[in-house]
């Protein structure tokens, strides 16, 4: 499978990423020398291989009940590049609509 | 002139300051006054430390405890509320955790001092911890080359004889190949049988926390002072840890896997020979040996290499510029603040791994990449649930190669992959691996070999790794003739 310039660009915008012209080929390339190799996967007899997650049968994640730890929201803010009384800040998220 | 502390075992200094021969700051000094002072500046093992913090937390110590007095070193992607944690990323400098990772919490509780954070590959990507935004840690044994990865601080630091005990995380090998490279045990246990939380997640159903130390006893001492359930860990093992205590009771009637197919190819002949004298040793001990056949570790790469990243890339999500760590000053809205504080703040290795697993969970490939892996990872998981019907552990290579250079893979990821070929299945299975030092080439560097166990099987592994050590040729401390030489060192 082959990636080039422009599925690397796509797929940085899906995660949040910028990569620099200069870089992108670079890294086409190598991603696709990844994707190569897992290729391989398909030389596998997967007959019968239904897909696992990752908890072994013995035993199951418990039930995700919440408040077992919480953090006060000052504590929980604490280590924010910018909060306000134990709000996180960040810049604008909804565009000033003149009316 | 009696043996010098930073040279004791875990077992001996805990037994000494419970029975207040000694302080834990005596224990604590002796490996920063000694080895340290000469090999820290090149070795560059540990990345967050101070010594008023050291004392603080040495002199805040319990003198009782299966570890009381015992300096430790963790890797800094484990929650410390007195050192930052940052994974070594620029994304998270200068961020400090509110709250003690549970393992970091029971080794205080069992009377451990923790001396720092150890350096790491950025966010645990990595096999050589070159990745570092720190700069990389060298190997104690020959400083051109590299300690492993990702956890090799940890490693290096228990190697030349700074601490007898260090923490790791192991994703898919980031204990057992540094450990193997710096001629130290490492042990991946059983797949949430020491506690996640506290953890920072890279590959959620594959991380697991792990432990270096230079005897097997001292391996067998932390992991009791660290199992048990933790209500805090969603995936912890609720039934009781395996008991490890008789680590010293022999091999005799336990049967070894010999999967000598996998060692066929591409495997340095120093580690051949180290496996055939670490089966001879188990033969000499008591044990059988059981040839077989194994699944070529190539297939457990492809599979980890997709559900790894596809796992890193939710993960990560999070490092946005908002909790924690670094924001972009040039943001002008939300959107850019996301794009512009992560492709600052993650290195090369880590935009790499969210891309391929942003790519294998994207519209269109999910099926094709992601769903065949999490199919294999089935398949895996029952080749090695066979081959524990016939055996009790698996006898095979920590690593394909000895230690390589500084730089020789860096630009090449796959090939830095596949130096985790002998290590990744273990993590897609769930079951538990030892890497275990066998003495060192002539030309001075250390080999060593892994026995992997089925679930809970961290017993047996203890057990064969003592009768290795027992019957062997183990050569531990690569610095201690040149520490010796100036002891006692330089403040």
């Amino acid at each position: 499978m082959r990636i080039d310039r422009d599925e690397v660009r796509r797929i940085a915008e899906l995660a949040r990423l910028e990569i620099a012209d200069d870089d992108a080929a670079a890294v086409a390339g190598q991603l696709s020398g990844v994707l190569d190799f897992v290729a391989t996967l398909q030389q596998l007899d997967l007959d019968g291989c239904e897909p696992s997650t990752f908890a072994p049968a013995d035993a199951p994640p418990r039930e995700d009940v919440p408040g077992v730890r919480g953090l006060d929201p000052f504590a929980a803010t604490a280590a924010a590049p910018e909060s306000d009384e134990g709000y996180f800040v960040v810049p604008p998220v909804v565009e000033n609509v003149n009316p | 002139m009696s043996r010098p502390l930073w040279k004791e075992s875990a077992a001996a200094i805990s037994a000494r300051v419970r029975a207040g021969e000694i302080t834990a700051v005596e224990a604590m000094d002796a490996g920063w006054d000694g080895p340290a002072s000469l090999w820290e500046h090149d070795v560059h093992a540990v990345v967050h430390t101070d010594r008023e913090a050291r004392h603080a937390a040495a002199e805040a110590a319990p003198a009782r405890g299966l570890l009381a007095g015992v300096p430790v070193l963790v890797k800094d992607n484990l929650c410390t509320v007195d050192y930052p944690t940052t994974c070594c990323s620029r994304i998270l400098a200068g961020y400090h955790a509110p709250y003690d990772a549970t393992v970091v919490r029971r080794l205080r509780e069992a009377g451990a001092v923790i001396v720092g954070k150890g350096n790491m590959d950025e966010f645990a990507m990595g096999s050589s911890t070159e990745f570092s935004c720190y700069g990389p840690t060298r190997n104690p044994w020959d400083l051109s080359r590299v300690p492993g990865g990702s956890s090799g601080g940890p490693a290096a630091a228990v190697a030349y004889g700074l601490v007898p005990v260090a923490l790791g995380s192991d994703t898919g090998g980031s204990v057992r190949q540094p450990a193997a490279f710096c001629g130290v045990y490492g042990l991946k246990p059983t797949y949430g049988r020491l506690s996640r939380y506290g953890l920072v997640a890279f590959g959620s159903s594959l991380d697991q926390v792990g432990i270096f130390a230079r005897h097997a006893g001292d391996v067998a001492t932390t992991f009791a002072a660290l199992a048990g359930w933790d209500e805090y860990d969603a995936t912890s093992r609720p039934a009781p840890a395996p008991d490890v205590s008789n680590w010293d009771a022999g091999v005799t009637g336990l049967r070894f896997g010999w999967p000598a197919n996998l060692w066929a190819n591409g495997v340095d002949g120093a580690i051949v020979d180290a496996l055939e004298r670490s089966a001879n040793a188990l033969e000499r001990a008591g044990g059988t040996r059981v040839p077989m056949e194994f699944l070529p570790g190539e297939y457990a790469v492809a599979a980890y290499y997709l559900v790894a990243t596809a796992e890193a890339s939710s993960n990560l999500a999070r490092f946005d510029g908002v909790r924690y760590g670094l924001r972009s000053s040039d943001a002008t809205d939300v959107r850019s603040l996301y794009v512009r504080s992560r492709s600052e703040g993650f290195g090369p290795e880590v935009r790499r791994r969210i891309l391929l697993g942003t790519y294998a969970l994207s519209s269109g490939y999910y099926d094709a990449y992601y769903l065949q892996a999490q199919r294999a990872r089935t398949r895996i998981r029952r080749e090695y649930a066979r081959a524990f019907e016939s055996c009790d552990f698996l006898l095979l290579p920590a690593a394909p190669t000895l230690p390589f250079r500084v730089g020789e893979k860096v630009d090449d990821p796959l090939a830095m992959y596949l130096s985790d070929v002998f290590t990744i299945g273990a993590n897609l299975a769930g079951t538990p691996g030892l890497s275990v030092p066998v003495g060192v080439t002539p030309e001075g560097l250390p080999t060593a070999v892994q026995l992997l166990g089925p679930q809970d099987g961290e017993g047996a592994l203890l057990r064969a790794a003592r009768a290795i050590e027992v019957n062997g040729d183990v050569a531990r401390l690569p610095r201690e003739h040149e520490v010796e030489a100036s002891w006692p060192g330089k403040r």
